[in-house]
């Protein structure tokens, strides 16, 4: 009997039918108006902002990478260029001591050729002096000779021999 | 400190109901007739389980204090009569929720309508004296009888129409109730309530689209997250979107009424989804959504299981047809339950305060009662404010689970 009663106010239990309706009928109504007007938007809010978050980590992680790439190619360019320099500096060293041979050569050369052509002045003015020398002792010997001759042939009969041995000689040769 | 007045506020509720407790408290055992002369008499006696059955139960007047009712509307429909539809003030409140009125053939019993079966009561508005109670024997079960006295007869009073085919003490009637009942009002409340501010959230995510969440945005947005996160997607898979909606409403319907049943005062207190027509219909809603989105694979396996000797088959259709059935129900009488146990050991420990106090005669043993429901009150609502949020998310993630079964693509082993 004590259950009966305790069935009989426990009115929870017994589904009344004026009640489910009304929660059938609201809770359709809500579904609806909460999927359309809230959840959908609130769905696509959410999705579109984690793939924003998404794209700009990704995007982070991009440009990291890109800065990690420029700084590598940056020291790349850095030795490329310590290399370059050195490069140039060897070179500019070499074409340093190329010239330096060069002129030295040159100079030598140079300083052979003016030897050479004082050497060729000073043997031309020798023989210059030489024949100016043999000219003038020549001169000399002449006049001497004259002299001589004049002296010689001052006498009468000197004069006619000598002529005689000239004209010999002459008809000899 | 919000607690403790909430409490206060609930005692002083009980204390103002305590001479109403008496209409209702005694058992007439004298057997009269279904419509003759008779009494009411009133025997002082307080039943802590009746004052709990009272307080979870529907009622067509929403009850502030004392005396004092939110009028509701009432929509009854009787096959005798037709249709009735009147406010429910039209009773004109008295004590404990009894009307003073009888309106087209109903009174108000304890906030909650009935009808007069006997047929040569006055359909009119007319004056009712009290209300009582006999015992009788119908289909071999001892039943309470309700019985409204008028001009110094009493007459049966008739229950409204329930739908447990007379297995929970109810049964058709002669009327049905389709009454904006407490339940009613506070799932609408419920509903507006949640609606203004997932609206307004909605409209956060438009005019605030790139910035970070505030507010109400921010409150909630975790809880949807979480929702989505660790109920949807690791069920439904990529699918979880088509049925996060329905996740969703069910999560934040159930918990909001869980909470607002919480608050032990008008507009709360409503023991909606303590209340079995409720869970049942969001139960039904789960097994429409869940089987009519069963594909191909779930069908064969629920009538027809590939892979087991036919003898086997046989015996085990049924049982996943049963299955199909018995998912829903409990869940349907988990949540129930557990609302309803939360709200019925609440109003148990207040009762302490009666019980020690000898329902208002003994000042001491009051005090005593004060100082042991209290606390034990305190604890109780902290633990069904947890409750609350567990049944909601239970409801939530055993509706996945059965979808995300009918929903399953075949995987080969």
């Amino acid at each position: 009997m004590e259950s009966i009663l305790f069935l009989a106010d426990f009115s929870v239990i017994r589904p009344e039918p004026g009640l489910m309706v009304w929660t059938l009928i609201i809770f359709a109504i809500f579904w609806f108006l909460m999927a359309k007007f809230a959840f959908k938007p609130i769905q696509q809010a959410l999705k579109s902002r984690e793939q924003d978050i998404q794209q700009a980590l990704d995007q982070a992680k991009k440009a990291r990478e890109e800065v990690e790439g420029v700084q590598a190619q940056n020291e790349q360019i850095l030795i490329e260029a310590r290399e370059e320099r050195s490069k140039i500096l060897k070179e500019a060293k070499d074409a340093k001591d190329a010239i330096v041979n060069e002129a030295r050569e040159q100079a030598k050369e140079e300083a052979s050729r003016i030897l050479a052509r004082a050497r060729q002045d000073i043997e031309n003015q020798r023989m210059a002096a030489v024949i100016d020398m043999k000219n003038q002792i020549g001169n000399f010997a002449l006049e001497i000779a004259q002299k001589v001759l004049q002296k010689e042939l001052e006498n009468d009969q000197n004069r006619e021999t000598f002529v005689k041995g000239q004209i010999e000689n002459i008809k000899l040769n | 400190m919000r607690n403790i007045l909430s409490i206060l506020a609930l005692i002083s509720l009980f204390y103002q109901q305590l001479p109403a407790q008496e209409h209702h408290a005694e058992v007439h055992h004298e057997t009269a007739e279904a419509h003759g002369e008779c009494s009411c008499h009133h025997e002082e006696e307080y039943s802590p389980s009746a004052v709990a059955f009272h307080h979870i139960a529907d009622a067509n007047a929403f009850h502030i204090f004392g005396d004092l009712y939110v009028p509701l509307p009432c929509i009854l429909y009787a096959p005798e009569q037709g249709w009735s539809v009147f406010m429910s003030n039209a009773f004109e409140f008295g004590h404990h929720g009894d009307g003073k009125n009888a309106v087209e053939g109903y009174v108000l019993h304890e906030g909650v309508v009935m009808r007069v079966v006997d047929a040569s009561f006055p359909r009119e508005k007319v004056a009712v004296e009290c209300f009582t109670s006999r015992e009788a024997e119908v289909d071999g079960k001892k039943r309470e009888i309700y019985q409204v006295m008028y001009e110094g007869n009493c007459y049966d009073l008739d229950r409204k129409t329930t739908l447990d085919g007379g297995m929970l003490g109810g049964g058709i009637s002669s009327y049905y109730d389709f009454s904006i009942t407490k339940n009613v009002f506070t799932m609408l409340l419920t509903v507006i309530l949640l609606l203004i501010v997932f609206l307004g959230v909605a409209k956060a995510y438009r005019t605030r689209e790139g910035q970070a969440p505030k507010g109400m945005q921010s409150l909630m947005e975790p809880i949807v997250v979480f929702i989505r996160d660790e109920v949807a997607v690791p069920f439904l898979g990529h699918k979880y979107e088509k049925y996060l909606p329905f996740l969703l409403t069910v999560f934040f319907f159930v918990l909001g009424l869980n909470l607002i049943g919480q608050i032990p005062f008008f507009p709360g207190s409503g023991n909606v989804t303590g209340n079995l027509a409720v869970t049942s219909v969001l139960a039904i809603f789960t097994f429409f959504v869940t089987n009519l989105s069963g594909n191909k694979h779930y069908w064969e396996h629920t009538l027809w299981m590939p892979g087991v000797p036919a003898w086997i088959k046989i015996i085990l259709t049924p049982v996943e047809i049963m299955g199909l059935i018995i998912k829903p129900t409990t869940l349907m009488l988990r949540l129930f339950a557990n609302i309803t146990a939360g709200h019925i050991v609440i109003i148990i420990f207040v009762s302490l305060i009666f019980i020690f106090g000898d329902v208002g005669q003994s000042l001491t043993g009051s005090i005593t009662g004060i100082f042991i429901a209290v606390p034990l009150t305190m604890f109780m609502m902290s633990i069904e404010l947890l409750v609350a949020f567990i049944q909601a998310f239970v409801f939530c993630i055993l509706s996945a689970s059965y979808i995300s079964a009918a929903i399953e693509e075949p995987h080969h082993h």
